[in-house]
Formats: structure tokens, C-alpha cells, sequence
């Protein structure tokens, strides 16, 4: 039996807002416990909401980015349910009107094509507090800070079709938030996580299967195992003669598979009605104009550019825009090592990135930067040192923080060009391995490379290939 | 000295002729004598109400100070003070003391007025008879085995038998104008959005409005004046200039157009309570308004419609209340349901969980838009009818209630009776428009009010043509009798 999966993505985004989104207390992340909650946090009687404007202008960036309707008046609604850090007993949020509905977010698939996702919706809302479990005696902790933090939720349309899918969606729309500035997506401290409503039917049924929700899915890696457990286990009820139930589900990360929390029947009714305590956000025209015109290069735009301006293939254009950073470094080591960006790609995506990965340190914290990066690519294209030195010397640098330049001299790295000098040198070579000479002079012609590899060793690998090259050719014919 | 105006206290206390201290304490005497027979206050605050006036004196001394310097107040136990136990007539939230003044109250504070304490009042504001407070009904003066209306029962009985001067209230049903016309008092609810809701204890966040009682509506535009004004901390609040109320009140009437619907006067209205009505308004003609009959044709909706809007509303503002962060909490809780169902069961009231169950339901999955959309659009068409009879007039007259002061007890065990109490004053809330009740009269010795109903921000109008029918008339002047009060008091 052949199978379909169907999966659509609710994404929460925190948006990097200094103040939360109905209140004037702090956002910031690993302050002590309630803290950062203000009267109007903690839900005391009497408070009310004010709108931070800030988290409006987010949701509007991302709406424009997405290719979105914003909506010119969308509206807060109250979503209840009881729940110890839910402290007003009710979550603002917006339902019937979202401020952003029908936009799209293109994706590249492994084989090189494009697929477009379509968005549903991204709506405002506040976040919840957290509620702790540990360190407790018969009783949870409640920690408000992260009450009133300002989320957008975007919710995608079904059109995903694998867990491959899904995360190559979630990368991209990581990588435009954080294009927009509109968040830091740090998904360790829950800025960026994702609920993953997974189906599965038969090829070629036009209904779609029966759906769960799996939650609060913090990493990559957790979206891709969690849907790929979920497709294989409602695979498994269907073909053992069940039915899949519609149902909440949670990932365990530590034992790799989903179990129910809660199933339909169990779902609350959260009543939905227009918050009375907030107006309707109105979003004019001009106001819109404002936002477009303040907005960043968008990554699609950025790939399209550093095609067409550095000569780079679709592949590579889309691994150095994968995110702002990284396409930021890339620019300013091709502008400061002017004249082969190409060079400068290899590098950043090759010797660099590897070393980062390695080290699991991000772009803008690379002990080699931008300038540092170019310096040695230039000493590459003026042929101070070979590819092959620079390497030893990109080694020196990434340990030690110096200049490429601090580094070649200090090692006695600097090429050697000289035709008199590497003459000297291939002459030894020769002169050292009669045997060999007579074998090439035989016709043996492999052994251009050995002598070559004589040269290089004997220069310490600082002699000019190219001219090394040159004069072997003409001292072993004569 | 209780007999005497905010105005004529202010005076002379600007003079020095008496202390602000000598007038506070005055007060809070008479608050100790005559109020354990109205149960109006729920917390004096004696203390803080002499250190206040003590401070008022020093700034008068030096000169200085705003309108309400020294002039002692009481607020509606709705709105929060900072340091304050703040009640809201619920065992809910007996024994909460916020760490914040509501807008209204620090604006009192900033004009000078001293707050004697805060005032019974029905729980959370639900109730037309303030019968539903956690803390005892309070007693009509007039008649102590009567009710002094609701839900600002405690605010009005305290002016009525004067025990303060002036006092805050809200009115999100007829909570300000109907215990106003029951005790005989001024009373005056602004426009939606004249008042900031900040620290105002929500009941039904798009109807409730602050607003005050007085002896009149000259020290009643006072009060306004200094409660009223755009605040940043309430969305709903609206940026507009606050007029000088004073300044407006002896405009002359002539010319003034009065529309008088005729659905206010039709059948339920006492015949008693609408001679009183028609007297008042022949008193305003007399005075050059113009009287014509209106029609607002949907006034039989208002209360079906307030009674889904406000009970939704409050269903959700009250969620809050679960016993986790503040306020009322059970003994022992087994597990997190049962610490919410026993904290919710045991601190709200009958009257708190009837209106939390009927708000519920009308926001429930499929009864949604039968209910709550429905009754926002009877509330449309009820804004739409006043629109049209404000094209025509200037304001509105009418009855406060169909009948005075019932007695206690008498509808508390019929919700529906109890509801339509309020089916003169809720059209005005619904529509977010300025009310008042003005003291028109008696039947059979007990207060009847005159209602004016006015044009969105027409606060200074309402208090223009109620000063000019205060000034032709004294029944505002009488007082109750305290034998009662102060026979039952001892």
C-alpha cells in the first residue's frame, strides 16, 4: 500500500519586542522567577491590556515578508482555560481576524525544486507563564516572567508532504524571522517551536486521514523524528485494522516516540469572544507603505542577488543566504577580497564552516572574521601563499586570532615566486634521483608529479606551483 | 458641617474657618454612629484619612491646593487602592490588598480629596439591590428596611445619610443611577471611555463606566471634573478634552430640546413614581426646554441583550479568580481541580455563579452566535435608536426606576424581577452614552429619581440642566430622618 502524509505546522515566534506585548514589564530570558511580571502579568483585579505597537509592527513586517493580506483591522479575542500559569484564566489572542491571513513562504526541495507553502494565518498573541514541576514538594511553581510575552503564531496550510519537508519549511521561515529581526528564533529558550498536525492517507484519496497534533516541538531534529514516528505509527493503526483518533499528542525526545495527552473529546471549549478591554488594531495603508519600504533584503531576493552579482550557483547562493549572519560574513569577505567571490564561497562554506560546525560556534562569533578571512584570500590571489599554505595558515589563525598576514610572516610561510630560486631547487631534485629521470626520460611520464612532489617538499610547499610546473617541464626535456 | 455642599466645605476650609482635619473627623464620626445601621462601608480607612487631612491642611496653609483639598470622599469598594484592602463585596477577595491605585482614585488623590473608606457594595458588582455583598446588605436611610439600590448601594446610603459629601461608583446597568434615585441622591454616569477602567474591578469590561454621587450636580461636576480624562493604562479610555463642567452649569435652558420616549413611560412605571417624573420635566419647561415625545422602539431588548452581554463578559473577566495567585483560596485542596472548584464555589457568591454559569453558556461552541452576536446586534440596534432621537434632541428624560425603594429581601430570590430594575438605565450602557439621576420627588417618603440621558461626551449638559432644576427646586436639600439610623445604631 502506498501512503500519503499530510502535515501542516502552527509555529510560535516570540517576538524580540524589549517590553511584552500587553504590559510595559520586561521580556528578557533567565531572570529569577517573577520578576519580570507586572500587575497587569499576574492578572490582578482591575488591570488591563495596552497594546505594545512594537508587536504590531512585527506581525506586519512578517505578513509583508510572506507575501500576506494584512489585515487593515484584525481583532484580540480571550481563548480561556483554566491553568495555573495561564493567570488571567483567559489567553489574548486573536481568532476570527488575524492580522496576517493568505500568504506564502517558498521552500527547496532535495532534488533542487521549489515547492510553495502556503500560510494560512499568523496571528498575535501573549504567551503563557511556565509552570515548574521540579524542585517541588507536592507543588508546582509558577513562574510568570514568560506571561505576556508577545508570540505570532503562523499557521501553515497542509501542504507538506514529509517530515523533510516540514523542516526545510521550518528552516526557512526560522531564517525570515530572523532575516526580519522580528525574533531571535532561539529555540533552546522556546522563542521558536512548533506544534505538528500530522495525517496520513492513502495515494490518490482527495480527503485527508484523520490528524494529531503533536506539541511543543523545540529543535529540527525533534520536528523530523516526531513526524516520522507519527507517519509509521498511524500507518501501523490503519493497516493493523484501527483508526487513528484525533488527538493532542507530546513528543518524548529521550525515548523518540509521541503519546496522547489529550483527545478531542477532552478538548477544552475555549469560548472565543472579542476582547472588550482592547480596541480592534487598525493598520492603514500608509502605515503598511512605512513597513515595506523599512523592509530588509529577503532571503529569496538575497540567493537570487549573489547569483547573479558573485556568479554562484543556486546551490551555493542558498546555503550562504540561509541565514542573515552567514550572508552578511559571505559579503563582506567578497567585497574586502574583491575579485573572486567564488574563492571567497568555497572558503566560508568549505574551511570555515567546517570549522565552525566542529565547534559548534555560530557565524558571528567566529574567532576568524570577515576582514581576517579576506586578508588571507587576498594573500591567496597575489600569490603570497598557495591554496594549500593557506590552509595551514587559516589553522594558525582560527587557534591564535592573528592576521594572515602576522601569520605567514611569522611562520615563513611566503611563497616563493623566484624562477632563480625554485631553479636551484628542481636542479637538486634532479641531480638527487638519477633513476628516476632516466625512467621519465624512458617515458614513464607519472613521474613528472614525483619530481613536482621533490620541489614542493624541498620548498617546504612555498613554492609557486605554477611556476614550479613550468620549469620542471622545461629542465626535465632538456 | 454634613449638611453643607463639597462647595460651601471647600470654601470654608480655604477660609481656615475649619481644618481639613476638623471636617474629616466630623465625618468619620458620624460614619461611626450612623453607618452600623446602613452597613455602607466595608473598610474605613480612619487613619489614613487623618493623615491625609493633615496634609491638606499644610498645602492649604501654604496656600496651595487643588479643587478637592481636604474634602473628605468614599470609593465604591470596586476600585483598587493601593495599601487598601479592596474587596469588591466578594469573599473572593476579602482580604486583597492591591499594590496599585485604580486611575480614578490616584486622580482623586492628586485633586486633594481625602478618602474616608471604602463602600459596600453588591459582589462584584452584580445586583440592583445590594443585597449580594459577602460583607451584608446596606439599608436605604430613608427607610431601613428597604434597599438603597445596587450595585453602588454602600457609595449612595453614605451620601444619602451624610456620611461623606461625595462618593465614587460605577455603573455598568444602572449601578450609579438607580441606587442615586433610590436614596435620593445626584448621580452620574459618563460616556463610556470618560472615565479610565484602570484599577476599576472589571464586571463587564464594555458597559462598566466610573462616575460619582453627590448632594448635587454642582459638587457632582467637581468630582467629575477631577475623576474624568484620557489614560493611556485603559485602551477604551478616549483621548478627548475634559470640559469645565462648572463652568458650564448655569447656561440658561431656553430652547433646549428634551425628549421624553415613550417607551419609559409606558406600562410597569408606577403612577406614583411617573407623576413625580412628569412634575420634574414640567419644572425644566417652565424653564424654556422644550419638550417632545420620542421613541427608542427597542427598548424591550436591552435588558434580554445586557443580560447575555454582561454575563459573557463577566464569565471571562472573572476566570481570574481561581485561588492560585491572590484571593480566596480553599482549605486543603486535593489536586488542582479541586483547589479551583473550591476556592471558585466557596468565594463567589449565588448571584457571581449564576451570572459566571449564564456567561458561560452564551460563549459556549454553538450557542455562540444565538446568544453573544445576537445580543451585540440588538445592542447595535439600540445605539442606533438613540442616534436618531439625538438628531432630534438635545437630551433625554425619564424615569431612573419603575418604582422606589423595594424592600429587602422582597426580590432576591426572583433574578428576573430583580433585572428588570434596571430597564430604564441599561439602554444608556449599552449604547455607552452619559447618564444621571437626579432627585425629582418622593412617593410615600421615599426618593424618586429624574433620569437625563445625554449625547456621547454630554456630561457638561447633564450637569448643566440638572443644577438649573436643582436651583428651582430642594429635593436634593432633604435629608432623611437619623432617629432610625441612630436608634438602630446603638
Amino acid at each position: 500500500m502506498e501512503w500519503e502524509t499530510v502535515i501542516g505546522l502552527e509555529i510560535h515566534v516570540q517576538l524580540a519586542t524589549r517590553s511584552k506585548i500587553f504590559s510595559g514589564a520586561a521580556t528578557a530570558y533567565g531572570a529569577p522567577p517573577n520578576t519580570q511580571a507586572c500587575a497587569v502579568d499576574l492578572g490582578m483585579p482591575g488591570v488591563l491590556p495596552v497594546v505594545n505597537a512594537e508587536a504590531i509592527r512585527m506581525a506586519v513586517c512578517f505578513g509583508l515578508a510572506v507575501d500576506a493580506h494584512v489585515a487593515p483591522r484584525s481583532v484580540f479575542a480571550r481563548k480561556h482555560y483554566f491553568y495555573p500559569d495561564l493567570p488571567k484564566g483567559y489567553q489574548i489572542s486573536q481568532y476570527e481576524l488575524p492580522i496576517v491571513a493568505q500568504g506564502r513562504l517558498n521552500i527547496t526541495l532535495d532534488d533542487g525544486e521549489t515547492k510553495t507553502v502556503g500560510i494560512t494565518r499568523a496571528h498575535l498573541e501573549e504567551d503563557a507563564g511556565k509552570s515548574l514541576h521540579e524542585g517541588f514538594e507536592r507543588a508546582t511553581g509558577i513562574d510568570l516572567n514568560r506571561a505576556g510575552t508577545p508570540l505570532v503564531e503562523i499557521v501553515s496550510e497542509p501542504d507538506l508532504r514529509s517530515a523533510k519537508e516540514a523542516v526545510a519549511y521550518m528552516k526557512k521561515l526560522h531564517a525570515l524571522v530572523r532575516y526580519l529581526e522580528i525574533s531571535d528564533a532561539n529555540m533552546q529558550e522556546g522563542s521558536f517551536r512548533c506544534d505538528a498536525n500530522v495525517s496520513v492517507r492513502r495515494r490518490g484519496d482527495t480527503d485527508f486521514g484523520t490528524r494529531t497534533e503533536t506539541k511543543n516541538l523545540n529543535s529540527f531534529r525533534f520536528v523530523e523524528r516526531a513526524i516520522n514516528y507519527e507517519i509509521e505509527r498511524q500507518i501501523e493503526v490503519i493497516e493493523s485494522g484501527g483508526r487513528v483518533v484525533q488527538e493532542t499528542r507530546l513528543f518524548d525526545p529521550d525515548k523518540g516516540e509521541t503519546r496522547s495527552m489529550r483527545t478531542k473529546e477532552e478538548a477544552n471549549d475555549y469560548r472565543y469572544f472579542p476582547d472588550p478591554d482592547l480596541l480592534p488594531v487598525e493598520v492603514d495603508a500608509e502605515f503598511l507603505d512605512e513597513i515595506r519600504r523599512g523592509l530588509p533584503e529577503l532571503p529569496d531576493a538575497k540567493r537570487e542577488r549573489f547569483m547573479a552579482q558573485y556568479g554562484l550557483s543556486a546551490y551555493d547562493a542558498g546555503v550562504l543566504t540561509a541565514t542573515r549572519e552567514l550572508a552578511d560574513y559571505y559579503e563582506s569577505v567578497a567585497a574586502l577580497a574583491a575579485g573572486d567571490p567564488k574563492l571567497a564561497a568555497n572558503w566560508v562554506m568549505g574551511d570555515l564552516a567546517a570549522r565552525l560546525n566542529e565547534h559548534g560556534i555560530d557565524i558571528t562569533a567566529s574567532p576568524v572574521d570577515a576582514a581576517r578571512l579576506a586578508g588571507l584570500l587576498q594573500r591567496i590571489q597575489d600569490q603570497t601563499i598557495s591554496g594549500k599554505i593557506a590552509k595551514e595558515v587559516f589553522d594558525v589563525m582560527w587557534r591564535d586570532g592573528l592576521e594572515a598576514d602576522a601569520v605567514i610572516e611569522q611562520k615563513g610561510l611566503k611563497q616563493i615566486t623566484d624562477a632563480d630560486a625554485i631553479a636551484v631547487m628542481i636542479d637538486q631534485a634532479i641531480a638527487d634521483n638519477p633513476k628516476q629521470l632516466e625512467q621519465y626520460r624512458a617515458g614513464k611520464d607519472k613521474l613528472f608529479g614525483f619530481f613536482v612532489g621533490q620541489v614542493m617538499k624541498a620548498s617546504r610547499g612555498k613554492a609557486n606551483p605554477a611556476e614550479v610546473n613550468r620549469l620542471l617541464k622545461e629542465k626535465l626535456q632538456g | 458641617m454634613h449638611t453643607k455642599s463639597l462647595k460651601e466645605l471647600s470654601a470654608l476650609i480655604r477660609r481656615r474657618e475649619v481644618s481639613s482635619r476638623e471636617v474629616v473627623e466630623h465625618f468619620l464620626d458620624r460614619v461611626r454612629s450612623l453607618d452600623p445601621s446602613l452597613n455602607g462601608f466595608v473598610t474605613v480607612a480612619e487613619e489614613r484619612a487623618l493623615a491625609r487631612a493633615q496634609q491638606a491642611d499644610e498645602r492649604l496653609g501654604a496656600g496651595q491646593g487643588p479643587a478637592l483639598t481636604g474634602m473628605p470622599i468614599a470609593h465604591k469598594d470596586i476600585f483598587c487602592t493601593r495599601g487598601l484592602r479592596t474587596t469588591c463585596g466578594s469573599r473572593m477577595l476579602a482580604d486583597f490588598t492591591p499594590p496599585f491605585d485604580a486611575t480614578a482614585v490616584q486622580k482623586l488623590d492628586t485633586a486633594g480629596a481625602v478618602a474616608l473608606g471604602k463602600t459596600n457594595m453588591d459582589e462584584f458588582a452584580m445586583g440592583s439591590s445590594n443585597e449580594t455583598s459577602y460583607f451584608g446588605a446596606v439599608r436605604n436611610p430613608w427607610d431601613l428596611e428597604r434597599v438603597p439600590g445596587g450595585s453602588s448601594g454602600g457609595s449612595a446610603a453614605a451620601v444619602a445619610a451624610g456620611l461623606v459629601p461625595a462618593a465614587t461608583g460605577t455603573d455598568t446597568g444602572g449601578s450609579i443611577r438607580q441606587p442615586a434615585a433610590l436614596t435620593g441622591v445626584t448621580g452620574i454616569k459618563p460616556t463610556y471611555g470618560r472615565v479610565s477602567r484602570y484599577g476599576m474591578i472589571a464586571f463587564a469590561s464594555s458597559l462598566d463606566q466610573g462616575g460619582c454621587f453627590a448632594r448635587s450636580a454642582e459638587d457632582a461636576a467637581v468630582v467629575l471634573q477631577a475623576m474624568a480624562g484620557f489614560d493611556p493604562k485603559d485602551s477604551t479610555s478616549v483621548d478627548q478634552a475634559v470640559p469645565d463642567y462648572a463652568a458650564g452649569l448655569e447656561r440658561e435652558l431656553k430652547g433646549l430640546r428634551m425628549g421624553l420616549p415613550r417607551e419609559y413611560f409606558a406600562e410597569g412605571l408606577e403612577p406614583g413614581v411617573k407623576a413625580v417624573v412628569q412634575q420634574a420635566i414640567e419644572v425644566l419647561g417652565e424653564q424654556g426646554v422644550e419638550v417632545v415625545e420620542v421613541s427608542l422602539p427597542h427598548t424591550e431588548l436591552a435588558v434580554p441583550a445586557y443580560y447575555v452581554v454582561a454575563p459573557a463578559e463577566a464569565s471571562s473577566n472573572l476566570a481570574r479568580y481561581d485561588g492560585v495567585r491572590y484571593g480566596y483560596r480553599c482549605a486543603d485542596p486535593l489536586d488542582l481541580e479541586d483547589l479551583y472548584k473550591r476556592s471558585r464555589g466557596e468565594g463567589f457568591g449565588r448571584e457571581v455563579k449564576r451570572r459566571i454559569m449564564v456567561g458561560t453558556y452564551v460563549l459556549s461552541h454553538g450557542y455562540y452566535d444565538a446568544y453573544y452576536l445576537q445580543a451585540q446586534k440588538v445592542r447595535r440596534l439600540i445605539s442606533d435608536d438613540f442616534r436618531r432621537v439625538f438628531e432630534q434632541v438635545d437630551v433625554i428624560a425619564g424615569p431612573v426606576t419603575q418604582a422606589p425603594a423595594f424592600r429587602l429581601g422582597e426580590k432576591i430570590d426572583d433574578p428576573v424581577a430583580m433585572y428588570l430594575n434596571d430597564i430604564y438605565t441599561i439602554p444608556a450602557n449599552l449604547a455607552g452614552l452619559p447618564g444621571m439621576s437626579v432627585p425629582a420627588g418622593f412617593v410615600d417618603g421615599l426618593p424618586v429619581g429624574l433620569q437625563l440621558i445625554g449625547n456621547y461626551f454630554g456630561e457638561g449638559r447633564l450637569l448643566n440642566v440638572a443644577h438649573r432644576f436643582q436651583q428651582a427646586t430642594d429635593w436634593h436639600r432633604r435629608r432623611p430622618a437619623e432617629d432610625a439610623m441612630r436608634a438602630e445604631a446603638s
